[in-house]
């Protein structure tokens, strides 16, 4: 099931100026390699080498932080919505 | 003629151009200042620094900016005051109050920060500063824009002390509250930031600007004799001054000022806003955000953007957090003022009320020299005390009302 993936202005470079984007996975760690499927590169940023997602980056599931979640392993379902967000830049934009 | 080499990210390394910007492009780290420190060793001594002025700009050379300071001359170099009767009290033999109650010109810690940013803004050509405050530092911000000649457009969450706002307004400061908390007004100012070309001292200024507190701690170094503490206990907010003062003790090390450094930095939050301090005790370096509740206002950033590095200093220096709560914050702020004469704000209660509870648990030994943090000044925080004294007495103009007065009052 595809959902909606909402992609930081600083990455957007990397997405052809989208700022959302339809991925598809089972859990946060699939969309992430998927999202990597569709735009080379774009997991690096995001992630750490060993698949974890940067300490200055936090990945919201529905409003809710994935760390007070199950991190990358949490579960996704059809229509959840997902914002990639940096830490310090304090908003979505 | 400055020392900086350029900004570099904190987490991978990335060099930047000295530019008005804070995150990383590539993993979104803070950027922090990267000094030549090859070059300031050999310009600064003992001697070089104590010939400096009576200020915080005695230590210039290991401030980021290029030129020389424009505004906040006289800032800093407040008193390291030797607290021997709040140490009887607490049971402590070495015990010292860092006081920037009396930091000039805004009476607190927040003006070091700002002559640097605004000297730094100034630099990079802004005609107009802004910020997201608790307080403290929309008055220092204010302060220093009207000196500089700037505009300042200051933005603070609503509900704020009287004292906080008058203090800033004074200035002739553009000054607006926003429904929600200090994390929703920093959030804010990200997105205003888009929109206006300002230096936020705070947001795209921050690298420069937080490195205005390490001159907190080289103070502490030098007025103790060129040593630093064993203890340190910090007030927490955004966790910048935390991880400045242990910077400044090991830039100090490094170039041969003192010794080796072995402080224990301790953190300091109130139980209302206590998320650095939770993640200590937790053993966990990830900060779980939190909605602030707390009369100590000025510290009360629920999602603080250094919060990771003011846990891994206090883990790092082998010190530790603790927390304690409003009651404890007014009762201890009484404490500082009847044992040393000093009326900090609630901040100031936080530290104190900490030093307490470390004691209790042994982590703070008797024997030990211990610094405690007051970064903010009483008269800007009185409501903290609503209720705290019944009015004075008010009697007739003659002896026999005095001595009636004064003699009930002895069995108060």
């Amino acid at each position: 099931m595809p959902v909606k993936v909402r992609i930081p202005t600083p990455l957007m470079k990397l997405t052809n100026n989208q700022a959302e984007i339809s991925a598809e996975g089972a859990t946060i760690a699939d969309i992430l390699n998927n999202l990597e499927s569709q735009f080379a590169g774009i997991k690096e940023r995001i992630c750490e080498e060993n698949g974890t997602p940067r300490r200055f980056i936090n990945i919201y599931l529905n409003e809710e932080d994935i760390r007070f979640l199950e991190g990358e392993k949490t579960p996704i379902k059809d229509g959840d919505e997902i914002s990639i967000i940096p830490a310090i830049a304090g908003g979505v934009r | 003629m400055g020392f900086v080499k350029g900004l570099r990210c904190k987490e991978c390394g990335k060099n930047y151009e000295k530019l008005p910007i804070h995150v990383c492009e590539y993993c979104f780290g803070p950027l922090e200042v990267d000094y030549d420190y090859t070059a300031i060793g050999k310009v600064v001594s003992r001697k070089s620094i104590q010939d400096g002025p009576p200020s915080m700009w005695r230590y210039k050379e290991f401030m980021p900016i290029d030129e020389a300071p424009k505004v906040g001359l006289h800032t800093g170099f407040t008193p390291l005051v030797r607290a021997k009767n709040l140490g009887k009290a607490l049971g402590l033999k070495e015990l010292y109050i860092k006081n920037d109650s009396v930091n000039h010109p805004t009476f607190s810690f927040k003006d070091r920060v700002v002559a640097v940013a605004v000297s730094k803004a100034i630099e990079f050509g802004f005609d107009t500063v802004s910020c997201a405050s608790t307080g403290n530092l929309a008055n220092s911000v204010a302060a220093h824009a009207a000196e500089a000649g700037l505009k300042s457009c200051i933005i603070i969450p609503d509900g704020l002390e009287a004292g906080k706002i008058l203090g800033t307004q004074i200035y002739g400061s553009q000054l607006i509250a926003v429904h929600g908390s200090y994390d929703d007004v920093n959030r804010l100012c990200s997105e205003i930031g888009s929109n206006h070309d300002w230096a936020f001292v705070n947001i795209n200024i921050r690298p420069y600007y937080g490195d205005g507190s390490k001159t907190y701690g080289y103070e502490i170094a030098e007025q103790l004799g060129w040593k630093t503490p064993d203890n340190v206990i910090v007030p927490v907010a955004g966790s910048s001054l935390i991880t400045k003062i242990y910077k400044a003790f090991h830039e100090f090390e490094m170039l041969g000022l003192i010794g080796k450094v072995n402080t224990k930095v301790f953190a300091a939050q109130a139980t209302g806003c206590a998320p650095v301090t939770t993640a200590i005790k937790n053993g966990t370096d990830t900060i779980i955000p939190v909605k602030p509740n707390t009369i100590a206002k000025s510290i009360a950033i629920g999602n603080p953007a250094d919060g990771y590095y003011g846990v891994k200093t206090a883990n790092e220096s082998g010190g530790w957090g603790e927390d304690v709560s409003d009651e404890e914050v007014v009762a201890s702020m009484k404490l500082l003022a009847e044992t040393e004469g000093i009326f900090t704000e609630t901040a100031g209660g936080v530290t104190v009320g900490v030093t307490q509870k470390l004691i209790k648990q042994g982590r703070i030994k008797p024997d030990e020299t211990t610094v405690i943090c007051v970064t903010g000044n009483g008269l800007k925080t009185q409501e903290a005390l609503t209720g705290q004294f019944t009015p004075p007495a008010v009697i007739d103009c003659n002896i026999q009302s005095f001595e009636e007065e004064f003699a009930n009052s002895l069995t108060v």
